[in-house]
């Protein structure tokens, strides 16, 4: 066996080991739940979830209000436009730093193909807009009870 | 006015600074800073995050903001697609020039916080007068 081998702390195996765990946190960084956010690229980014009644789409909206915003439903998708404003200050101001972004937006979102709707609400509230739409009767859960023959 | 689209971002984690009591993420908001002649502004969005959550914390010329979101989604909803995160939000700053303790206004509409600090006036010559023993 070559002497470098010999050298304590340095195994061929143990080499295999750190490789492996290197290995295990790269997928991790790839392919784990740490990146996997904006898949649609498009602003805003939204969160969709549900309840038994209702299909809620949730996005980040800073300081957009409602009359800065229209909110439409065609079809099964459901578009988002609005306009993000940020008030021009005095004119005596000077910027140390200017990181928030003003502009339009126009968005589609696709409702998951069951997701006929009913009604629709929309409020905004800490920057959050919330749209609750109400799944119609017949795609709730029902409950089937099994009779005893 | 719309001149511009706005970019999909995915929002800034913030470090880790020693260990949270609170599980979750922290993220830093993305603020404005600006001056004028007597007053020192601060602007941050903090989305989600209400007025009563917010905490503010200066010490000397050190600002900490932190504001405190309410869990993601209500009682008996289950996510079915995420694309953005939430979490609390914090950042420091250390301030240049002398802020007046007592006169700091925030307040905080549709998730973003305003800040006016105003500064402290600059001492003033004083005369100093001898008197005659």
């Amino acid at each position: 066996m070559p002497i470098f081998f010999r050298e304590p702390g340095r195994t061929p195996l143990r080499e295999l080991e750190q490789l492996q765990r290197r290995m295990d946190r790269l997928f991790q960084n790839t392919f784990g739940t740490e990146q996997f956010p904006w898949r649609a690229g498009v602003y805003p980014l939204v969160n969709l979830s549900e309840d038994k009644d209702n299909l809620y789409i949730r996005a980040e909206l800073p300081g957009v209000t409602a009359e800065d915003l229209e909110i439409t439903l065609q079809d099964n998708n459901l578009i988002l436009r609005g306009e993000r404003k940020i008030p021009a200050e005095e004119n005596q101001v000077n910027y140390h730093r200017r990181e928030r972004e003003s502009g339009f937006f126009r968005r589609i979102v696709a409702l998951p193909a069951q997701g006929r709707v009913d009604k629709v609400a929309a409020t905004c509230k800490d920057g959050i807009l919330t749209i609750t739409m109400t799944k119609p009767e017949e795609t709730k859960p029902r409950k089937i009870e099994v009779k005893v023959g | 006015m719309a001149e511009k689209e706005l970019q999909a971002k995915v929002k800034e984690e913030a470090p880790a600074k020693g260990e949270r009591v609170r599980p979750g993420r922290v993220f830093v908001p993305a603020v404005d800073i600006f001056e004028t002649p007597e007053t020192l502004v601060l602007v941050a969005e903090m989305p989600g995050v209400s007025g009563d959550k917010v905490t503010l914390d200066l010490k000397e010329s050190h600002l900490t903001i932190y504001g405190e979101v309410g869990p993601p989604l209500g009682a008996g909803e289950t996510m079915v697609d995420q694309e953005y995160f939430t979490g609390d939000y914090q950042r420091e700053f250390h301030l240049g020039s002398v802020i007046d303790q007592s006169k700091i206004e925030a307040t905080m509409k549709d998730g973003v916080l305003r800040l006016v600090m105003h500064k402290v006036e600059k001492a003033k010559p004083r005369k100093i007068e001898v008197k005659v023993g």
